[in-house]
């Protein structure tokens, strides 16, 4: 259906994934007219997500074309640093590398009426803006929780992992953090908020537990029955599939859950920052208007979410972020989880 | 009120100026001062967030297995997020190099003592930028080596809070400004405001009001008003003389004209010849008109004595009029003239009877005087509430047109008087009765035409 309205009077080109100079590209396409201008876009999030929101941009700025690159949050950072491919738009999920474009200088500052709509904890100094709210949540299995006893809390989940460790033993999973940009952030942001976090990944580390690049993998095994337990998988993703609804129950832990921000930041360097604005824009009005736009892919993000009593946090995008960017402090984050993650 | 004074400057308006001069000079002191003042605190306060930020960090360093490691908090960065949108950089050295953080930060070059932050201001990766630099001895087996630590923030944040803080104390310096203006406006006006009053109180006066000025008046008035009182007194005293020798004057003159005259009859009635008896009565006449003058100008000067210190006694103007009217008519009855009296109930006024008297005896002794042979003269007393009035008509002519006015001047005669004997000064003596009684003197054509009607009127007390 989704490719149906594509035909309408746009093309949608893939490109042949290559691996273009020192980055890792995961797909990109070329979305529009074939000889319009393109708007040079570098993302975490897969194509076929934001197409709704790419067509509509189209449709209002004839003579676009967006040229679409998915890379996972590290390579899009690599990509930005290095700079040997120019974009003018980066979208990603890891708030912190975010930050750090920003911070170090590689963003261009943005204020619109769009912008404008964003709440005070959803922008940073008018460089990172934010576009959706997803929780980092666990994933169970349907089949193996059948019968109740669905863990609502991390302390739950830890009673259980420990009750019946035969039972789960290499049959949970997590993001290795050493690979994803997203997963290292939903740890550091665990073990600043909770001592319960370390208290999980030791009982996981003792479960030989299988580490994953990114979410859908996740979710998947967990569908198939290969993985009884998925912690730290977006929310969002999660809840999208609708052909596994049956098969996986999707946990927003209860003692506290951590909202990642999806987020824009327009590149210095690109050779249309206006056409990037535009999208930005485009991206930021379909998120924070009330009501989000029909087009909007993601579960609407709550505007009214400062209540401190929810359990529900964004996680704080600020300097706060580079702190966990840092080289040493990374390389001892690691070693420590790593070597609570690879007990045998 | 200022016609004919020459006017240089105006004390109000120099105060005025003065004052919203020296309000606006301290507006700006106040402006510069506070600014001055909110600025070093915010870089203060900017500084000791900077500089518990690098001595977290600073605290983070430790050795492991012989080797350097930091360990940043979390809140060591958000808590420079917490305080402004600014960028945010950092870096920890040792003699051997960066261990961690902005390899090229431009901060913190020389050696720090420990101990004793270095605050510098720079420019990094396009911005300018505040930065702190500390240091620490740690032991590396068994080796001392300093460890440094930078913590840099861009400046924008500090930039919109000076910007908030230039119209703050922007606001400050006009508002105390605006407050300082109304005040020097009303500080002037009030400090005017004796002077003013003294004015007032002086111009208000009647034209005979000599008194001193005794009301009271601010110590800076003191010699003004003392210099005024003086000078009224040395006027009074001065007009006091001049009248007395006018009085003086006409009465040693009258006595000697007296004896002139009677000298002058007797003679008249020995002379035999035609032509000496015409020189003799017109001797007489002349010396009539001098004593009348001289009689005049003593009754002016008695008038003028009274209305400077008059006293007021209830005065019944009927009785007194129809008493003067009884009392000439022998003078009438030798010219062969009628004098009516019309009067009915009493008509009473507050005044002196003898100034009084003297006023109505002057106006009927023109009457008298100007008519002619056959002729009638009427006395009239009326009062109608408001007004009281005395009235004399007679059938001598009238003014012809004349300036009536000028008639009450001193010395100045109608155009009929030329035969009659007179000084010119009878209206002039009613006039200033009637006015020093708050009334007035009315001399017009009477309705017939046939003469003149003077009419003396007095307001109801």
């Amino acid at each position: 259906m989704r490719h149906a309205l594509f035909s309408l009077a746009l093309t949608f080109l893939a490109i042949a994934a290559q691996s273009a100079a020192g980055f890792e590209v995961e797909e990109r396409h070329w979305i529009g007219p074939q000889d319009g201008t393109p708007l040079r876009v570098i993302s975490t999030t897969d194509t076929e997500i934001l197409a709704p929101l790419i067509k509509s941009y189209l449709l209002q700025n004839p003579g676009v074309a967006v040229d679409y690159t998915v890379a996972n949050s590290s390579e899009v950072m690599k990509a930005v640093l290095e700079g040997e491919e120019r974009f003018d738009i980066a979208l990603s999920s890891a708030m912190d590398l975010q930050t750090r474009l920003a911070n170090d200088g590689f963003t261009l500052p943005h204020r619109s009426a769009a912008t404008a709509l964003i709440p005070e904890w959803g922008e940073w100094r008018s460089h990172v803006f934010a576009f959706s709210l997803e929780p980092a949540s666990i994933v169970l299995s349907a089949s193996a929780f059948a019968g109740a006893g669905v863990p609502r809390t991390r302390q739950d989940l830890i009673a259980l992992l420990r009750a019946q460790p035969e039972r789960f033993r290499g049959r949970v999973g997590t993001y290795d953090v050493s690979v994803s940009g997203l997963g290292y952030l939903f740890a550091t942001q665990d073990a600043r908020t909770a001592e319960a976090y370390w208290r999980l990944m030791e009982v996981l580390g003792s479960l030989e537990p299988q580490l994953h690049c990114c979410s859908a993998s996740m979710i998947e095994r967990v569908a198939s029955g290969e993985l009884l337990v998925a912690y730290n998988v977006l929310g969002s993703y999660a809840r999208a599939r609708q052909d596994l609804a049956g098969k996986i129950v999707v946990v927003d832990p209860e003692d506290y859950t951590n909202l990642m921000m999806r987020s824009a930041v327009l590149l210095k360097g690109g050779s249309h920052p206006e056409l990037a604005r535009m999208f930005a824009d485009h991206l930021i009005s379909a998120a924070w208007s009330q009501p989000p736009a029909a087009d909007y892919p993601f579960s609407k993000p709550p505007v009214a979410f400062v209540d401190s009593a929810s359990p529900k946090r964004p996680i704080q995008l600020g300097p706060g972020l580079l702190v966990y960017q840092d080289a040493e402090k990374r390389r001892r984050f690691m070693a420590e989880w790593f070597s609570a993650v690879r007990k045998k | 009120m200022s016609a004919g004074v020459n006017v240089s400057g105006s004390i109000r308006r120099r105060l005025l100026v003065q004052l919203v001069g020296s309000a606006a000079l301290l507006a700006a002191l106040l402006f510069i001062a506070v600014l001055a003042f909110v600025r070093n605190v915010a870089e203060e306060s900017h500084d000791r967030i900077l500089l518990a930020s690098a001595t977290s960090i600073l605290d983070s360093v430790s050795v492991q297995s012989g080797e350097l490691t930091a360990d940043i908090p979390y809140a060591a960065l958000s808590m420079l997020g917490n305080v402004s949108d600014d960028r945010v950089f950092y870096r920890i050295t040792h003699p051997g190099g960066t261990l961690t953080g902005y390899d090229d930060l431009p901060v913190g070059g020389v050696p720090v003592q420990p101990g004793q932050p270095v605050f510098e201001s720079a420019r990094y990766k396009g911005e300018g930028i505040r930065a702190v630099t500390i240091s620490r001895r740690l032991s590396v087996q068994g080796v001392p080596v300093p460890v440094q630590v930078s913590v840099a923030q861009t400046r924008l944040g500090q930039a919109t809070l000076l910007e908030q803080l230039v119209w703050s104390a922007l606001y400050i310096g006009a508002g105390f400004f605006v407050l300082a203006s109304a005040l020097a406006f009303w500080s002037a006006q009030s400090s005017i405001k004796p002077l003013r009053s003294l004015t007032e109180a002086v111009s208000r006066r009647g034209p005979k009001d000599l008194r001193p000025v005794t009301r009271p008046v601010p110590a800076e008035m003191s010699p003004l008003v003392s210099s005024l009182n003086s000078f009224i007194s040395r006027l009074q005293a001065s007009l006091a003389r001049s009248e007395d020798f006018i009085a003086e004057a006409a009465h040693r003159v009258r006595t000697p004209l007296a004896t002139v005259r009677t000298q002058a009859e007797t003679t008249l009635m020995r002379v035999e010849k035609e032509k000496n008896r015409a020189s003799l009565r017109e001797m007489i006449r002349a010396i009539d008109e001098s004593s009348r003058a001289a009689g005049q100008l003593l009754d002016h000067a008695m008038v003028s004595f009274r209305t400077d210190s008059l006293e007021l006694k209830e005065v019944n103007l009927t009785e007194l009029a129809r008493d003067l009217t009884e009392r000439l008519q022998p003078v009438a009855e030798l010219k062969d003239i009628a004098l009516h009296f019309e009067g009915g109930s009493p008509v009473c006024i507050q005044g002196d009877g003898i100034l009084l008297q003297n006023a109505v005896r002057n106006i009927l002794d023109n009457a008298i005087k100007y008519s002619g042979q056959d002729s009638e003269v009427w006395v009239r007393v009326a009062g109608s509430g408001a007004q009281q009035k005395i009235e004399v008509e007679d059938q001598a002519g009238g003014f012809g047109g004349e300036d009536t006015e000028a008639l009450t001047r001193r010395f100045v005669r109608g155009a009929n008087a030329k035969d009659t004997i007179g000084s010119g000064l009878g209206l002039t003596i009613a006039r200033e009765v009637a006015e020093a009684h708050g009334g007035s003197l009315i001399i017009k054509n009477s309705q017939t035409g046939a003469g003149a009607c003077v009419t003396l009127c007095f307001p109801s007390h």
